[in-house]
C-alpha cells in the first residue's frame, strides 16, 4: 500500500493559555475525504489551518508526499516552496468567497490566476482552460469576463472551486465551503463537490460544522472538541454509532443528518 | 562648497551631503540589483509631490559641477515642471543647462524617453509617481514585497489578461510593466509604451526615483529589458499613421496639437528636441512653412495648445496617467 | 472453500450517555460463517438485533468484542479493527449492503444513482450505465423516471431504486436488510430472482427478510439471532 498524502504527528497550538489544538495526528491518503467536525471553538479551523501551513504550530509536525513521492516535512519548507505547493498540489476553499477570491478580476482572470503563475503564456489556451472549468462547475462560460461582484454566493463559490481545481490538485482544502447559502444552493454545491471529488480522485479535508455535509461528502470523520480530537472513524459510523458522550450529543442534536 | 553654493546660501544641489550620500547608496544598491525597488530615505523638497520630487533628488545626488542638465516633461523642454527643475539646478548647483539631448550629461524626464538614442555618459533619470507594479491587482505592500521577493509574477499577467479580456488587447500603453534582467517586474514609470523598447539593452545609465513612495531603482546600461506579454497576444508598440506634420520624423512619438478652435488639428513630434534638430536639418512636415523658425515651425507657439490633460491638472493634482492619443494606428511589433 | 465472512465472538451494547449512561445490550458472543454462494438469513423477533448484527458485520456500527472476518482475495479484513481507510476499500471492492432506505443525494439522476455505485466498484460507465438500465427495467421503474432524482419517488419506488443500486455491481458479499419490506408480489419475486443468480454466481449473502414466504425461498440456511440476546448480568 502506498504511503499517506498528508501525516500530521502531535499538532499543538496555542492561544495565550487556552489550547486552540492539542496533540492531534493523522493520515490523509490519496482520494480520501476527511471532516472535522465540531462546534465554533471547537479547534476545527485552526487545525485546518495548522495542516495547510497557513498557521505554524506550538509542536508537532507535518509531512507531505509530493508528486515525486518525496515526503518532506512541511515545516521546513521554504517559504517559495510552501507557496508553490499551496498554489499547484493543493486548493483551499474558503468559506467567505471575497478571501478566496480576486473579487476586481473577472471570472476568467480568477480562474487563469493559478495557470498564469506556473508560467501560462499563451491567452487563448488559459482562456480556453478557464472556459472549460466554468462549465464544470456550472457557471455559464458566456460570463467570462463579468466580475464575481456580479456572482450569487452560490456561484462564487463554485467559482473558487474552479480558480483552486484548475492546476489539478492532490490536496484541497475546505472550510465550511458550505455554510451561508440557501439550502437548495448548498444541496447543488454539495453534489458538484461530492462528484469532482469522486472524479478527480481528491484527497480532502473539509471542516463543518453540519454533519449533513460531512456525511454526504466524507469517508471518515475526527470529532473535535475543546482543541482536542475526541472520536474518529468511518462517517457513518461516527454519525450513527457514536461512541463519547459529545458525539452523541452533537448527533441527536440535529435534525436527521 | 563651491561659489555658487555660496552665493545662493544652499548647498551645492539643495540637498546636504549626507543626504546625497543615502541617496547615492540607494542608487547604488538599486544598480546591483537591476529592477528592484530600494527604499530610502526621501526629503521634502521645495516643490509637492507629483512634481517630480523623487527624480530631482536622484539627480541632486549625482549631478556634478561640470554635469549638463536636460529636463523634459512629456518630452518637452518648455513646460512649467521642466523649467522649474532645470532653473532649480542652475541656481542652486550652477550647473549648465541645455534643451538638446545630444549636449546633456544628465537627462530627469517625465513621461517620456528621448526619441535620439542615449550614450553612455550620459544618465537618465525618471520621475515616478507609483513605483510598485503590482499593486494594482494586490494591494498590501507585505504582500507585493513577498511576491518580488519570491519572483512570484503570475498576478501581472492577470493584468494582462483582464486588459485583452476587456479590449481585446492589452490596453495598457503606458507604465507598461517589464521583466528587468530576467529577474524583478518593474514599472518604467508612466512612459507610453512606445519607448519600453529604448530601456532595453540603453548604452545609458537609467534611473528611477518615486519621491512620495520612497524608492529608488535602476536599470544599468545594456541591461535586457523585456515588456510582458502573451505568446498569442505579443507586445506592440503604437505606430502612428501619417509622419510628424512638421518634421515628417516617422517611428517616433506623436501628440496632437489643436491649430484653431475649428477643429483644426495636427500631430508632431512628441520630442520637442528631436523634432527641432530634426527641421534645422532640413527635413519638413507638410505644415512646416519654408522657414524652419516660422510660427508652427518652432513647435512652441502652440505649445500652449497642446492637448495634455495632465498638464492642466497638475497644478491642482498632478495625474501619473498621459492623455489617450487620438490619432495612434495599428500597433507594431518593436 | 474458505468462508467468505466469519464472524466470531461478536458482542455489541450500545451506552447511551444522554440517558445517564444506560447500557443497551444488542447481541452477545455470535459466531457463525457464511460460504460462498450461501445465503444464511438472520431470524428472530423484531428488537432481537438483527439489524444491528448486520450493521457490525458492514461494519456501520462498531463491535465491542470479537471479530468479524470479511474475505477479500486471500486475506481476510477484520471490520472490528480495521482502519476506516481498509474499510472504504472493502466495501468498495468486497461488500454491499441493501437496506430498505434509500439515502437520497440531491440533484443526482435515478439512472446515475444506480449506475455511479457499479462505477464506485470498477464497472465501466458503459457498463454500468447499462447494467443499470437493465436493472430499473427489471424492477420495473418505469424509464420515465430515470432521469430524475429520485427524491420525490414514493417509498416503494425509491426502495427499487436502492435494490438496483446495491445489485449492479458483482460484489463477492451482500448484506440485505429488508430489501423486499414494502414491495409488491411482483417486484419481490424479481428480488428473490436476483438473490438466486447471486447465490449461483458464488455470492455470500446475509439477509433479514419480514416476509417468510422470500425467506424460505432464498435461505441456505437461518441463523437464530435470539441464541446471541445477551444473558441476563
Amino acid at each position: 500500500m502506498t504511503s499517506p498524502l498528508l501525516t500530521a504527528r502531535g499538532l499543538a497550538k496555542n492561544y495565550g493559555p487556552r489550547a486552540a489544538c492539542a496533540d492531534v495526528s493523522l493520515d490523509l491518503y490519496e482520494g480520501e475525504v476527511l471532516a472535522i467536525v465540531g462546534e465554533s471553538g471547537s479547534g476545527k479551523s485552526t487545525l485546518l489551518g495548522l495542516l495547510a501551513t497557513e498557521t505554524s504550530p506550538d509542536a508537532g509536525e507535518v509531512h507531505y508526499r509530493f508528486r515525486d513521492d518525496e515526503v518532506r516535512d512541511l515545516l521546513t519548507l521554504g517559504e517559495a516552496e510552501r507557496r508553490l505547493l499551496m498554489r499547484t498540489d493543493w486548493g483551499f476553499i474558503r468559506q467567505d468567497a471575497t478571501q478566496g477570491l480576486r473579487m476586481p478580476v473577472s471570472a476568467g482572470g480568477n480562474v487563469g490566476e493559478r495557470l498564469m503563475a506556473v508560467g501560462a503564456r499563451h491567452y487563448g489556451n488559459i482562456r480556453a482552460t478557464a472556459e472549460d472549468w466554468l462549465a464544470r462547475v456550472e457557471i455559464d462560460p458566456g460570463r467570462i469576463d463579468d466580475s464575481p461582484k456580479t456572482f450569487s454566493g452560490g456561484m462564487r463559490q463554485r467559482l473558487q472551486i474552479a480558480r483552486n481545481l484548475v492546476t489539478q490538485p492532490r490536496l484541497v482544502f475546505m472550510d465550511e465551503p458550505t455554510s451561508g447559502l440557501d439550502v437548495s444552493v448548498q444541496a447543488r454545491l454539495l453534489d458538484l463537490i461530492r462528484t469532482l471529488v469522486a472524479e478527480l480522485g481528491l484527497a480532502v479535508v473539509i471542516v463543518t460544522h453540519d454533519l449533513a455535509v460531512a456525511r454526504l461528502l466524507s469517508h471518515r470523520m475526527m470529532v473535535m472538541k475543546g482543541g482536542r480530537v475526541i472520536e474518529t472513524g468511518l462517517t457513518d459510523q461516527v454519525l450513527d454509532d457514536p461512541r463519547e458522550p459529545y458525539t452523541q450529543l452533537l448527533v441527536s442534536s440535529v435534525l436527521a443528518a | 562648497m563651491n561659489e555658487h553654493a555660496q552665493a545662493t546660501g544652499y548647498n551645492f544641489a539643495y540637498l546636504d551631503e549626507q543626504t546625497k550620500r543615502m541617496i547615492r547608496r540607494a542608487i547604488l544598491k538599486g544598480i546591483a540589483i537591476p529592477g528592484y525597488q530600494v527604499p530610502f530615505a526621501s526629503r521634502e523638497m521645495p516643490m509637492p509631490y507629483g512634481w517630480g520630487t523623487g527624480g530631482v533628488q536622484v539627480t541632486a545626488a549625482i549631478l556634478g559641477p561640470d554635469d549638463v542638465l536636460k529636463v523634459i516633461d512629456q518630452g518637452s523642454d518648455d513646460t512649467t515642471n521642466a523649467v522649474s527643475i532645470r532653473k532649480f539646478f542652475a541656481r542652486t548647483a550652477g550647473v549648465a543647462t541645455t534643451t538638446k539631448t545630444v549636449e546633456a550629461t544628465v537627462i530627469q524626464t517625465r513621461h517620456r524617453v528621448p526619441e535620439t538614442a542615449l550614450r553612455s555618459d550620459q544618465v537618465l533619470v525618471y520621475q515616478v509617481p507609483i513605483p510598485e507594479p503590482l499593486r494594482y491587482l494586490e494591494p498590501r505592500e507585505t504582500e507585493t514585497r513577498k511576491l518580488h521577493a519570491l519572483g512570484e509574477y503570475g498576478l501581472m499577467h492577470v493584468k494582462l489578461y483582464e486588459d485583452i479580456a476587456r479590449h481585446g488587447h492589452v490596453a495598457t500603453t503606458y507604465a507598461y510593466p517589464v521583466e528587468v534582467a530576467g529577474r524583478y517586474v518593474m514599472d518604467p514609470s508612466p512612459v507610453p509604451k512606445f519607448d519600453n523598447p529604448k530601456i532595453d539593452d540603453c548604452e545609458a545609465l537609467q534611473l528611477f526615483g518615486a519621491g512620495r513612495e520612497k524608492r529608488i531603482y535602476a536599470v544599468p546600461p545594456h541591461t535586457k529589458v523585456r515588456s510582458l506579454d502573451f505568446e498569442d497576444h505579443p507586445f506592440r508598440v503604437q505606430t502612428f499613421k501619417d509622419p510628424c506634420a512638421l518634421c515628417a520624423a516617422e517611428g517616433v512619438y506623436l501628440d496632437e496639437v489643436v491649430l484653431d478652435d475649428r477643429g483644426g488639428r495636427m500631430f508632431v513630434c512628441s520630442d520637442t528636441d528631436y523634432c527641432e534638430e530634426r527641421r534645422e536639418a532640413g527635413h519638413r512636415g507638410h505644415l512646416a512653412g519654408d522657414d524652419p523658425l516660422s510660427p508652427v515651425g518652432r513647435g512652441r507657439v502652440a505649445e500652449g495648445d497642446r492637448v495634455r490633460e495632465e498638464h492642466k491638472s497638475d497644478s491642482a493634482s498632478p495625474s501619473p496617467r498621459p492623455s489617450p492619443h487620438r490619432g495612434e494606428g495599428e500597433e507594431a511589433l518593436p | 472453500m474458505q468462508p467468505l465472512i466469519k464472524l466470531n465472538g461478536v458482542s455489541k451494547a450500545f451506552t447511551l450517555h444522554l440517558r445517564g449512561g444506560m447500557k443497551l445490550d444488542v447481541v452477545d458472543d455470535v459466531g457463525f460463517e457464511v460460504m460462498p454462494g450461501e445465503c444464511v438469513v438472520l431470524g428472530g423477533p423484531s428488537g432481537s438485533g438483527k439489524s444491528s448484527l448486520l450493521k457490525i458485520v458492514y461494519g456501520n456500527y462498531r463491535c465491542d468484542h470479537g471479530s468479524v472476518l470479511v474475505r477479500d482475495g486471500d486475506d481476510y479484513v477484520d471490520v472490528a479493527t480495521a482502519e476506516p481507510r481498509r474499510m472504504i476499500a472493502l466495501r468498495r471492492d468486497v461488500m454491499g449492503y441493501v437496506s430498505q432506505f434509500l439515502r437520497v443525494i440531491p440533484r443526482v439522476s435515478t439512472i446515475d444513482v444506480v449506475a455511479s455505485a457499479g462505477r464506485d466498484s470498477g464497472l465501466s460507465p458503459e457498463v454500468a450505465q447499462a447494467r443499470a438500465g437493465e436493472l430499473l427495467s427489471r424492477l420495473n421503474v418505469p424509464e420515465r423516471l430515470w432521469d430524475l432524482p429520485p427524491a420525490t419517488f414514493s417509498g416503494g419506488e425509491q426502495q427499487r431504486v436502492n435494490i438496483a443500486r446495491g445489485f449492479i455491481a458483482d460484489l463477492p458479499v451482500l448484506l440485505l436488510d429488508e430489501p423486499t419490506a414494502s414491495l409488491d408480489a411482483t417486484n419481490r419475486a424479481v428480488v428473490v430472482e436476483l438473490i438466486e443468480a447471486r447465490k449461483k454466481a458464488g455470492t455470500a449473502i446475509i439477509g433479514i427478510f419480514h416476509d417468510e414466504d422470500v425467506r424460505d425461498r432464498v435461505a441456505s440456511r437461518v441463523v437464530d439471532v435470539t441464541r446471541f440476546a445477551a444473558k441476563a448480568a
